[in-house]
């Protein structure tokens, strides 16, 4: 393993952030060793292909797919909000999202 | 097991045809079954048996009414829990959606509906996917009908499971990196990873978006034929859907002969890493096909051996993109913070926590790393470049040969616990050969190839691009030709269940 593939658990800490995902100091350290070990060995992928290859984002590219524009089925509010966690007025009702003012 | 739950598919469709028995009396088989062997295998996170003989009571009575029904009416299939069942929970073996109820339908179980397939319920899986033997469920691991102590392999593992412990003729399940074809190999049954495109993703639960298929899982290569058919075509729905004509898989799979068919073994895919008995079982079945006048040539496709590492680049990459969506607001689990501000951000850390599992866990923080700004280009770009060499590999592969072979695992099934004793990469590796077709989207199909020390060997056969016939033009003569060497490998299994 390259030293700058080994994966710290304060950069796990940032990444779990970032991926809104609450973690212990436990499972950081074990994320750690775990992506290090991973990208330790994924990490040869650049050494591979030269800027002459394409990248391929999707193995059968299909382009301009479109549908006529025509108003079609849609789910009622009802039917929307029948599984969310809370409801309120036909609306979503979710934690306070902004600063406390 | 009752005579009804032992038939194949086929032979379930021609006697409701013919009326030796009706499809009432196949699924209350089938559901018995489950009843009575579940405690064994966890096959299914939810049965539906109400709905299944509501459906098969509706095919009697349209059958008895002398309606045209489609071929494969009244014969039970299982899909797994990753596919979208309006009214019916649908979990994708996470507590994330523990009780999510979906408020619409996917493509594939309105397939099935119309044609009038009785569905047995919900298969388990490797939690969204993610994994390939089902110990990364939560709703517990099924366990493998060849023997319990062992893995059915995943994450279509419960759709395996199901049939080859005769609880359901049929099963749906899908292939990221070859969650059909391994799970199919270590079960003794017969697995299709599709074309990518080729059948309608809208309602399937997303993993890695450009890696994602669904695919038809039988325990024969016609039956698999038979609801690829059913499966397969143009769906308006799914951006992907490719807009070709399709079909002609059963009459392939039942007429073509192994004569003058040219098959490339890939030389990276053979030697080292393999199981002796994988090895052997695989070379045996080679030897069967060159006797019955196949041509058997090597083919070298060098860049695979970078495809495992450009795959758990860009799988973590589209997982940690498309996981985001469960963050606790309109649907799924919600779960508050034990303590400190109750915001949205807090909820959804917290949701997240408790809501995955850890290897969706650690697949959504290398796909983020993967992702990151001063990351980006020599993981993910690499990555995608990488797959432009495979494409480029398999094409020149397929220029000297009509379809391409290899052991579609290096080993049997593996005991349970044995991931936890390795380190990730370790496990990673069980997926080498089954990767390179999806990263390159062509299909692939695993069929069994025999036993080693008791256990099923797959046997991997992939064909290009929106050539999917040509999987069925050398599975179906190799299959017959197979089984009338060496028997039915389920069969073994088979006999076993009745004593």
């Amino acid at each position: 393993m390259t030293e700058s593939s080994a994966i710290t658990p304060e950069q796990v800490e940032h990444l779990a952030s970032l991926s809104r995902i609450a973690m212990g100091e436990d499972e950081l350290k074990s994320l750690a060793g775990d992506l290090s070990t991973i990208l330790g060995n994924v990490a040869r992928v650049n050494e591979v292909a030269g800027d002459d290859v394409p990248a391929t984002s999707h193995p059968i590219p299909l382009t301009n797919v479109m549908r006529p524009d025509v108003v079609g089925e849609t789910l009622t509010s009802e039917q929307a909000l029948a599984s969310a966690p809370a409801a309120e007025d036909d609306k979503f009702l979710v934690p306070q999202i902004l600063g406390e003012e | 097991m009752t005579e009804l739950t032992n038939k194949s598919a086929l032979e379930l469709a021609a006697g409701l045809a013919s009326g030796e028995f009706s499809s009432v009396e196949v699924t209350q088989a089938h559901l018995e079954r489950i009843n009575a062997t579940e405690d064994d295998f966890n096959s299914f996170i939810t049965v539906t048996d109400e709905a299944a003989l509501a459906t098969a009571k509706a095919v009697d009575a349209k059958r008895s009414a002398g309606e045209d029904l489609h071929a494969l009416a009244g014969v039970p299939v299982a899909l797994k829990d990753l596919v979208v069942t309006e009214g019916v929970r649908t979990t994708a073996g996470s507590k994330m959606l523990e009780n999510w109820v979906p408020p619409y339908e996917s493509t594939v179980h309105n397939k099935v509906k119309d044609a009038g397939l009785p569905v047995l319920g919900k298969t388990n899986l490797d939690e969204f996917a993610m994994g390939s033997t089902t110990e990364h469920s939560a709703f517990g691991n099924t366990r493998n009908p060849w023997n319990l102590d062992h893995v059915p392999g995943g994450s279509s593992g419960g759709a395996a499971a199901a049939l080859a412990g005769f609880q359901a003729p049929l099963s749906v399940g899908t292939d990221t990196g070859g969650s059909v074809r391994q799970p199919a190999a270590f079960t003794g049954t017969v697995g299709v990873k599709p074309t990518y495109g080729s059948i309608s993703r809208f309602g399937i639960i997303a993993m890695a978006s450009s890696l994602d298929q669904v695919g038809p899982m039988g325990r024969s290569v016609t039956d698999a034929a038979a609801l690829h058919e059913l499966l397969a075509g143009h769906d308006p729905l799914d951006s992907t859907s490719l807009p070709d004509e399709v079909g002609g898989y059963l009459n392939a799979a039942q007429t073509s002969e192994l004569k003058g068919k040219k098959l490339g073994v890939i030389k990276q895919l053979a030697g080292e890493g393999y199981q002796d008995g994988v090895r052997t079982a695989f070379t045996a079945a080679l030897e069967t096909a060159a006797a019955a006048g196949a041509e058997i040539v090597e083919v070298d496709c060098p860049s695979i051996s970078y495809a495992l590492d450009a795959y758990y680049l860009i799988m973590p990459s589209e997982v940690s993109s498309n996981l985001a969506r469960y963050d606790g607001m309109r649907y799924g689990l919600r779960v508050e913070p034990e303590s400190g501000p109750v915001t949205a951000e807090t909820v959804m850390s917290a949701t997240r926590a408790a809501g995955f599992g850890d290897e969706v866990k650690r697949r959504i923080i290398l796909g983020t790393y993967a992702l990151s700004a001063g990351y980006y280009d020599a993981y993910y770009g690499s990555a995608q470049k990488i797959r432009t060499l495979v494409q480029n590999d398999f094409a020149k592969a397929f220029a000297a040969c009509d379809v391409l072979v290899s052991p579609t695992a290096p080993t049997t099934a593996l005991k349970f616990g044995a991931e936890k004793a390795a380190d990730p990469m370790a496990l990673y590796l069980g997926d080498v050969a089954t990767i390179p077709a999806n990263l390159a989207g062509i299909p692939g199909l695993s069929l069994p190839a025999g036993l080693a020390d008791g256990l099923p060997v797959g046997f991997q056969i992939l064909a290009p691009a929106r050539e999917d016939v040509r999987l069925y033009e050398v599975a179906g003569p190799l299959e017959a030709t197979l089984e009338s060497a060496g028997g039915r490998v389920l069969d073994t299994l088979a006999e076993g269940l009745t004593k």
